[in-house]
């Protein structure tokens, strides 16, 4: 065979491009880096080592769930019940715990992931919208959590001295086993989705649907594995928080799934699907806490600031998001 | 650079059948797409499948492909009779398709595009990378092609896409490739090197299908040929044996002695060609579609846009209506120049466009046929977000008499009309927009014979009252009886334009074959 060779066909204005990638990718942290340096500066109490850890700890159960999330929307899905699951999560871990540590650890893990594997199957099998299926679930776990707990009127305790308590207010080297367990389960999700078929195979999902199906991937099962993992995290998150305040609070959880996608936004993953960083869901979950802790060393504001300046903040992002991959694509 | 002729392999007798179907039938709701075809694929050939739209080329391609699956018929593979239920199980057999719009992931990389389901491992489970990268790019350099694999696909250009595709079929071992106008949207260059990496796999023994509208590549790459029309295989035979206006003829199917009927259409004489022209287009170029086209349709003209499947007729007018991106080129309106790129301008110069697809483009089912005809004139009938009924009520109802819509009253939902009434609803509402020029693409696809000689005396009469009007359709008569001109639009550029003494069916054969009096043969490099 002669040597006829189609040279690569770089789109022009590379430099600008790949910039724009990396904007797209790491802006969250830019926001982030800018944001703790500045609080530093400006709030004396803000750099303490007993705050930024207080802020790290707050902010795993948040980064547990938004793991699960960051999986789905990259997708191309969506999963509004980790909000409710979280809570019903909480609970039952709180219930279990009457019972040992194990049933603390394993009941809730069972049933959140059971309501993800369900939610699953409907919308891969079944091919419905996963924004319906999930609205069902939310409303689902939201019944069942206030069912088993006479309307919310239970709160279920921890027993004193239960092993189970450790898990959350615990620590090694000073660090609580929270922010442990999110650095490892990040670190897992990172090789998970860069060095297994199933973590293609979402992106390949996400990004183009019917290509995937053509290229004989296994588009619904990968589907179901996505929003199950969404469930059982969601649950492990609230069974971290039970172990942290040693009951199962009922009234968690409500609006979660809101936070957590603005979380996972923030750090670069396209709510289209197809792209995305676990790492940068982390970033996106510590800068929202961030804030949140600045709005709180700012005695004197209300604390609704919070909401009102991660929005305008989330808004800034998607739309420089849409605006790079134009550029990109130029 | 090869030329179409002595490139073309030893014919391939004796070498075993790897793919073939048999009596294979395949209808959709009542339209027979396939009517008992027999196709044979032998290893190490070169086949091309050649049909016009509707022939029935892309349902074969999804029976073979595990995508449909027969009415009746037998599909065999490597010897033995198959049932894929889905494109991954006939993938696994061996079996690859690479589509006209690459069908990988933009957003991931090369390597892990040719990989993906199918990824090296290492020991622990865990994607090789390394490996990955270096085999993807052993896989691209035996291709000839030379890419970063570890670059996002999606920022490579579209020939470059398409060798990644052929790459991971490569990678699967296939037995078969299928390429479904895998050059339409290539440069010459890589049109090349494509063909060379089919010629390549060829020699390994694999059985390449290879669609593609750009006739002079069949010749040039194809050892032998099934054509196919409404369904049926009309023509199986080596390549080299068929010249270009035999294959015409059988696509169109019609034979070469007997192009010169006529009298089949409801079309009259020819109209009044006296005064200026109202549409004017010049230098219209499209990217990769469309290149240096001109034309002009004086009032009460009726021209044909002459052209076999991807010669760029629809694209000349959408890009005359402004709905396709325009690099170059001037479209005007009785002299006065339109907007490029903007429907709404051109809608306002008069121009309106009757496009193939009704269902997808136009028509909106569950809307009353009035509703339907009043949708494109509600802003010119509403003062402050008010709709003025009563004059809507007056002009629907002079539409539906003058266009006679057959339907129950003007409440009827058009989904419960006819195909032909149906267009007659369009007609009619781009008609209520006053146009001065009405372009038409293939207003009597789909239609039942009796509606079609309507619609065909139809647009005379609107000719005859003076609009412009520019008619698209595959049917020659159509085309030959309708126009009082046509230009004839070959690879996306203005072949000929046929008037007077030449219109006749038998120059039009020729024209769309390239083949006529006055021709050069076409030069791709």
């Amino acid at each position: 065979m002669t040597a006829t060779t189609a040279a690569p066909e770089h789109l022009p204005g590379s430099g600008r491009a790949r910039l724009a990638r990396l904007a797209q990718r790491q802006g969250a942290l830019v926001i982030l880096v800018a944001a703790v340096l500045v609080s530093t500066f400006v709030f004396d109490s803000f750099g303490t080592a007993g705050n930024l850890t207080n802020i790290a700890l707050q902010a795993s159960f948040l980064a547990v769930v938004a793991l699960g999330m960051t999986f789905v929307i990259m997708s191309g899905g969506i999963d509004l019940s980790v909000g409710s699951v979280f809570a019903l999560g909480g609970v039952l871990a709180a219930w279990g715990a009457q019972h040992g540590t194990w049933a603390a650890l394993l009941v809730p893990l069972t049933v959140c992931g059971a309501i993800g594997l369900v939610q699953g199957l409907v919308i891969a099998r079944g091919g419905l919208p996963p924004f319906i299926v999930t609205l069902a679930g939310l409303l689902f776990a939201r019944g069942l959590l206030l069912l088993i707990s006479d309307e919310g009127a239970t709160t279920y305790k921890v027993p004193a001295g239960s092993a189970f308590r450790e898990l959350a207010q615990g620590g090694f080297l000073g660090i609580g086993y929270p922010i442990w367990i999110v650095l490892a389960a990040f670190a897992a999700g990172g090789l998970v989705l860069h060095r297994t078929s199933y973590g293609s195979t979402v992106l390949a999902v996400g990004g183009q649907e019917d290509a995937a199906d053509l290229m004989g991937l296994p588009v619904a099962r990968t589907k179901l594995v996505t929003y199950t993992m969404s469930g059982v995290l969601a649950g492990f998150g609230g069974l971290l928080m039970a172990s942290y305040t040693s009951s199962g609070v009922t009234v968690l959880g409500v609006g979660m799934e809101l936070e957590v996608i603005s979380a996972v936004v923030l750090g670069g993953t396209l709510l289209t699907g197809g792209a995305g960083t676990v790492l940068g869901s982390l970033v996106g979950v510590l800068l929202l806490q961030v804030i949140r802790n600045v709005i709180n060393q700012v005695g004197s504001l209300n604390s609704n600031w919070q909401a009102v300046i991660s929005g305008t903040i989330l808004l800034i992002v998607v739309t420089v998001q849409r605006w790079l991959a134009t550029v990109e694509r130029r | 650079m090869v030329t179409p002729t002595d490139t073309a392999r030893p014919p391939s007798t004796g070498t075993a059948t790897v793919l073939e179907t048999e009596g294979v039938t395949k209808s959709f709701g009542g339209v027979q797409a396939l009517r008992g075809v027999d196709f044979h694929l032998a290893e190490g050939e070169i086949h091309a499948l050649v049909g016009e739209n509707g022939a029935g080329k892309s349902t074969l391609i999804k029976v073979l492909t595990g995508v449909h699956r027969p009415d009746e018929g037998s599909v065999r593979f490597a010897g033995r009779e198959v049932e894929f239920h889905r494109p991954a199980e006939a993938q696994r057999a061996g079996i690859s398709t690479i589509y006209q719009e690459v069908n990988l992931v933009p957003l991931l990389s090369v390597a892990r595009n040719i990989f993906l389901g199918r990824e090296p491992r290492t020991r622990f489970g865990l994607v090789d990378t390394a490996a990955m990268n270096r085999r993807a790019a052993e896989l691209a350099g035996s291709l000839g092609v030379d890419i970063d694999v570890t670059e996002d696909l999606g920022r490579l250009g579209l020939g470059a896409q398409q060798m990644v595709a052929l790459a991971r079929a490569m990678s699967v071992d296939s037995r078969v490739v299928i390429m479904d106008e895998p050059t339409s949207s290539l440069e010459a260059r890589e049109v090349a090197t494509l063909f060379e990496v089919a010629r390549n796999l060829a020699g390994r023994g694999v059985g390449l299908v290879f669609v593609s509208h750009r006739l002079d590549e069949l010749w040039e790459l194809c050892d032998r040929v099934t054509v196919l029309r409404d369904g049926q295989l009309v023509h199986a035979g080596p390549m080299a044996e068929l010249d270009r206006v035999n294959l015409v003829a059988h696509m169109l199917g019609r034979e070469v002695a007997d192009v010169v009927r006529g009298g089949t259409t409801e079309f009259g004489d020819t109209h009044r060609r006296d005064r200026e022209p109202v549409l004017a287009v010049t230098g219209l170029d499209v990217r990769k579609r469309l290149h240096d086209v001109a034309f002009t349709v004086r009032p009460g003209e009726v021209v044909g846009l002459g052209g076999l499947l991807g010669s760029g007729r629809s694209e000349t007018v959408k890009a005359v209506y402004g709905a396709l991106p325009v690099r170059a080129g001037t479209v005007s309106v009785d002299g006065r120049p339109v907007r490029a790129n903007s429907v709404r301008h051109a809608l306002r110069s008069g121009v309106a466009l009757l496009s193939e697809d009704r269902k997808a483009e136009g028509i909106v089912p569950d809307l009353s046929v009035r509703d339907n005809i009043a949708l494109a004139v509600l802003p010119r009938f509403s003062r402050a977000g008010l709709v003025a009924e009563r004059r809507i009520d007056a002009l629907v109802d002079t539409f539906v008499r003058r266009l006679r819509i057959k339907a129950a009253g003007p409440h009827q939902k058009v989904r419960e009309l006819s195909g032909g009434n149906q267009q007659k609803v369009l007609m009619a509402r781009w008609l209520c927009t006053e146009p001065r020029v009405f372009l038409l693409d293939e207003p009597t696809r789909g239609i039942d014979v009796g509606a079609k000689a309507e619609v065909q005396a139809l647009i005379d009469e609107l000719a005859e009252q003076g609009l412009a009007v520019v008619l698209i359709s595959s049917e020659m008569d159509e085309l030959v009886e309708g126009a009082d001109r046509i230009v004839v639009l070959r690879d996306g550029t203005v072949e000929r334009e046929l008037s007077g003494e030449l219109l006749t069916s038998a120059a039009l054969l020729a024209a769309l074959a390239g083949a006529g009096a006055g021709s050069e043969e076409h030069d791709d490099e």
